[in-house]
């Protein structure tokens, strides 16, 4: 193990064992963004108007709010995988730190705020 | 990055990048991934949630939130997303079928990555076809 470049202090010490966290999440928020998008896509596609009494009589409905509820988290959940490798992939200096931090707190706030729409629709507010 | 702390490493050699190579399909979709999710989280996802908040407003909220999107530049958006939603389903798919091992033979490589261009295209024009002609 040698100490000058940055390749040489690393190797031989083996796999963090964390690294496909992220990678891992991607893929399967990926897969599951793809059932609940085309969901909505045909769900909408369905719908015999778009006006606000017909959509809200759709989104209020148990199984169509259980499947939104699932989208919000689903998406906001793959945006916050994707989004971090790019800053990643592009921030190199001190701010990458700041920029992953603020992603996560608007990924959450968003989610947040779109489940508890969601839940306010189906219960009726 | 701890290489970015070390004195000098600001002169390292850099690999290659955009300028360097010539353009060809899977180049192209590759970036078109990153760009099409990365406008899809920032706009797909903050039109999500106006169109949730909208709804749980009431009808007024409703009704400007359907007002701007049945304008010009609304639709420009609208219509934006539907193809970034479908590049980015494409060349998803195209990534798990990567993901395992398939595909990296140059010309099968270039066929699907075209294909996922086509096919992002074809499935925009039908999606709105489908809304046009409600």
């Amino acid at each position: 193990m040698g100490n000058g470049t940055s390749i040489g202090r690393v190797r031989g010490l083996g796999s963090a064992h964390s690294g496909a966290g992220n990678w891992l999440q991607e893929r399967v928020t990926g897969l599951a963004s793809l059932i609940v998008s085309l969901y909505l896509l045909f769900s909408l596609l369905m719908l015999p108007s778009w006006n606000y009494q017909t959509v809200r009589g759709w989104i209020s409905a148990p199984v169509p709010a259980t499947a939104m509820v699932l989208f919000v988290i689903v998406n906001f959940w793959h945006a916050r995988s994707g989004l971090r490798v790019v800053i990643e992939d592009y921030q190199h200096d001190s701010g990458k730190l700041f920029y992953l931090v603020a992603l996560d707190f608007a990924a959450f706030a968003g989610g947040a705020f779109g489940v508890l729409s969601l839940i306010r629709l189906a219960l009726g507010a | 990055m701890a290489s970015a702390n070390q004195p000098g490493a600001r002169n390292r050699p850099l690999s290659p990048h955009l300028q360097i190579w010539r353009w060809g399909p899977a180049m192209l979709v590759s970036i078109l991934h990153r760009v099409t999710g990365s406008g899809l989280s920032l706009v797909g996802l903050a039109v999500l949630l106006w169109w949730l908040g909208a709804l749980v407003s009431g009808a007024a909220a409703y009704a400007t939130f359907a007002g701007v999107m049945g304008s010009p530049i609304g639709l420009v958006v609208l219509v934006g997303l539907t193809w970034a939603f479908w590049q980015h389903l494409c060349t998803g798919l195209r990534h798990f079928v990567l993901d395992i091992g398939a595909g990296y033979e140059l010309e099968t490589n270039a066929r699907w990555s075209i294909i996922t261009i086509v096919a992002s295209v074809l499935l925009t024009a039908g999606t709105w076809a489908c809304i046009l002609a409600r």
